[in-house]
């Protein structure tokens, strides 16, 4: 048996960009809980999320040993800082999107934040 | 061992402490870090309206605060102030320590990054789909070619009290420095890139300390108000503590250096600087104690051959105005405020697709990802119609002003508190530029 969990009891993160690209780091709370990340966090997840963000390709790197994983959105900043119309021109809110993202757990996982 | 301290990570950062720092501090060197792709842009923006400004706005007041404490605690000031007007940041300073009678003072001014005379109508620009600079179908603004410790060097070696820069690669402002002092060899790139995680680190400020990381109940940071800037004590391995002054708000952490190893990075074994192509893959983190942080084993392979070079354009204006709605409806209302604008927005020649409507409140931020729901609409209290909009056109942005704040009285009830404002534009793509093309220069003020 599985539930939901939303990623922000699990992980922290944070956004940087360079021009239209975004950049979203991953980090699990508990390195128990990479595994999870890494197997549920997929580029492909990413990029089905958010379609009418993500415009490119998005690609993901893993740091096993920091049990954290990096997020880069190609052609995702509604065309950069310098150019873009939206509120959050450098995307620095964008952590916040991931760590409302769905994690399943197992139904009798301990809480522990 | 040699002493780092940030006093800024960004244009707009806090003064106060870096005050602190340079008093407290015991530094080698204060770097002030506060050049972006948006704040060089505004620099070419600000040099075009008055050709004696387009440095940093906040370069004088900051003088005044350390360089008092700097010159008697025997800390060098390292920052890239100069933006887009390197020459008139060091006049600046001179002008600064002339008040403070710190006869003798040096600054040393590093130009040459902008490169403005070297771009071509077919110059290749990697971010815009490849295409040429004539493509873009802007006025050329500026460019900026990201400058590395090699074209800094000779500013440090000068023994100036202050080195002043425009647009140089971030991490390098803090290279610099270790390289000089512990006299590394240039292609060490394992060294070059362990250099670059204490410059990567440390360049955003207080991003490393505690800031841009609260999240009340999951991640929670004491006294961010009083919030030290970060300290790094740097071995002659290239090993550093990350640690902030006694005292201070914030916190250091193996979470929130973590965070800011990553942060604007996308590979983390290719992390490209002008001086290394460093790899933070290896990274080992440990705290040593409370807001004390060991960070070590970074990797580092040749630099690259080629340097990034950022091109500015005239955008035009970019125009916002907005006016808000709150109470029972308030959202219901807000929507029906944007139809009514689009309408006439639309109305104005060339207007559509320049500019966007958010109903702040309603999921604004993000609604490209979440559209709002019906119960949010519901139980919002307080939303505000907020337009953006970029073109060459002055008129076109000057008319959506007008059009905002006439829904005021045109539009749907209880609509208050209208604001708008335009300012220019100027809109950035990349390029890539060999080394051999590119002239650095050291020029030396005294007071």
């Amino acid at each position: 048996m599985s539930r939901n969990i939303p990623l922000r009891h699990l992980a922290h993160a944070r956004a940087g960009d360079k021009g239209n690209t975004s950049c979203v780091s991953v980090w699990a709370y508990d390195p128990g809980d990479y595994a999870l990340l890494k197997e549920q966090l997929t580029a492909e997840r990413i990029k089905a999320a958010f379609p009418c963000l993500i415009q490119g390709a998005v690609e993901r790197y893993e740091l096993d040993d920091l049990h954290g994983l990096n997020f880069v959105m190609f052609d995702a900043l509604e065309g950069g800082v310098n150019t873009s119309l939206g509120l959050d021109s450098h995307g620095k809110s964008w952590s916040f999107l991931f760590l409302g993202l769905d994690i399943e757990v197992p139904e009798n996982r301990v809480e522990t934040s | 061992m040699i002493r780092l301290g940030a006093g800024s990570g960004f244009s707009s950062d806090r003064l106060q402490p870096a005050i602190d720092l340079a008093r407290d501090g015991e530094l080698d060197w204060l770097v002030f870090e506060t050049i972006g792709e948006r704040t060089l842009a505004f620099g070419h923006r600000d040099r075009q309206l008055d050709a004696s400004k387009g440095y940093n706005p906040q370069l004088a007041k900051r003088m005044r605060g350390v360089l008092g404490h700097c010159h008697a605690n025997g800390t060098r000031i390292m920052s890239n102030m100069g933006v887009a007007n390197v020459s008139a940041a060091a006049e600046v300073v001179i002008g600064v320590a002339r008040e403070l009678s710190l006869k003798g003072l040096k600054v040393a001014a590093l130009e040459g990054d902008e490169i403005t005379d070297l771009m071509a109508p077919e110059t290749v620009l990697f971010d815009f789909g490849g295409r040429r600079l004539e493509e873009v179908g802007k006025p050329l603004v500026g460019a900026n070619v990201y400058l590395g410790i090699d074209a800094m060097l000779p500013a440090v070696e000068s023994g100036a009290d202050v080195v002043i820069t425009g647009r140089v690669a971030d991490p390098s402002l803090f290279l610099a420095p270790l390289v000089n002092h512990f006299g590394w060899q240039t292609d060490d790139w394992e060294l070059m890139g362990r250099g670059t995680l204490v410059g990567h680190l440390m360049e955003c400020g207080m991003q490393v300390t505690g800031g841009y990381f609260a999240d009340p109940g999951f991640k929670d940071v004491s006294r961010l108000a009083d919030c030290g800037y970060p300290i790094a004590d740097v071995a002659e391995d290239g090993s550093v503590e990350i640690s902030k002054l006694a005292g201070t708000g914030g916190r250091v952490s193996q979470r929130t250096v973590k965070e800011q190893l990553l942060y604007e990075v996308h590979d983390p074994r290719k992390y490209l600087t002008p001086d290394v192509t460093a790899d933070f893959s290896t990274v080992v983190i440990d705290e040593v104690e409370r807001d004390r942080v060991r960070v070590s084993n970074a990797g580092g392979r040749k630099r690259p051959d080629q340097l990034k070079v950022t091109v500015g354009f005239d955008g035009g204006y970019f125009g916002e105005a907005g006016v808000s709605y709150a109470g029972p409806g308030a959202s219901k209302r807000a929507e029906l405020a944007r139809d009514i604008l689009v309408e006439l927005l639309d109305r104005i020649p060339g207007a559509q697709g320049t500019y966007r409507t958010d109903i702040v409140g309603l999921n604004a931020v993000h609604a490209r990802a979440r559209a709002a729901t019906d119960r949010q609409r519901e139980i919002v209290e307080d939303v505000r119609l907020r337009v953006g909009m970029r073109t060459v056109d002055r008129e076109a942005v000057e008319m959506m002003l007008w059009e905002v704040e006439a829904l005021l009285c045109c539009g749907p009830a209880g609509g208050g508190g209208y604001r708008g404002q335009i300012s220019p534009s100027v809109v950035t793509h990349s390029t890539m530029i060999d080394r051999d093309m590119v002239s650095p220069r050291v020029t030396i003020y005294e007071a």
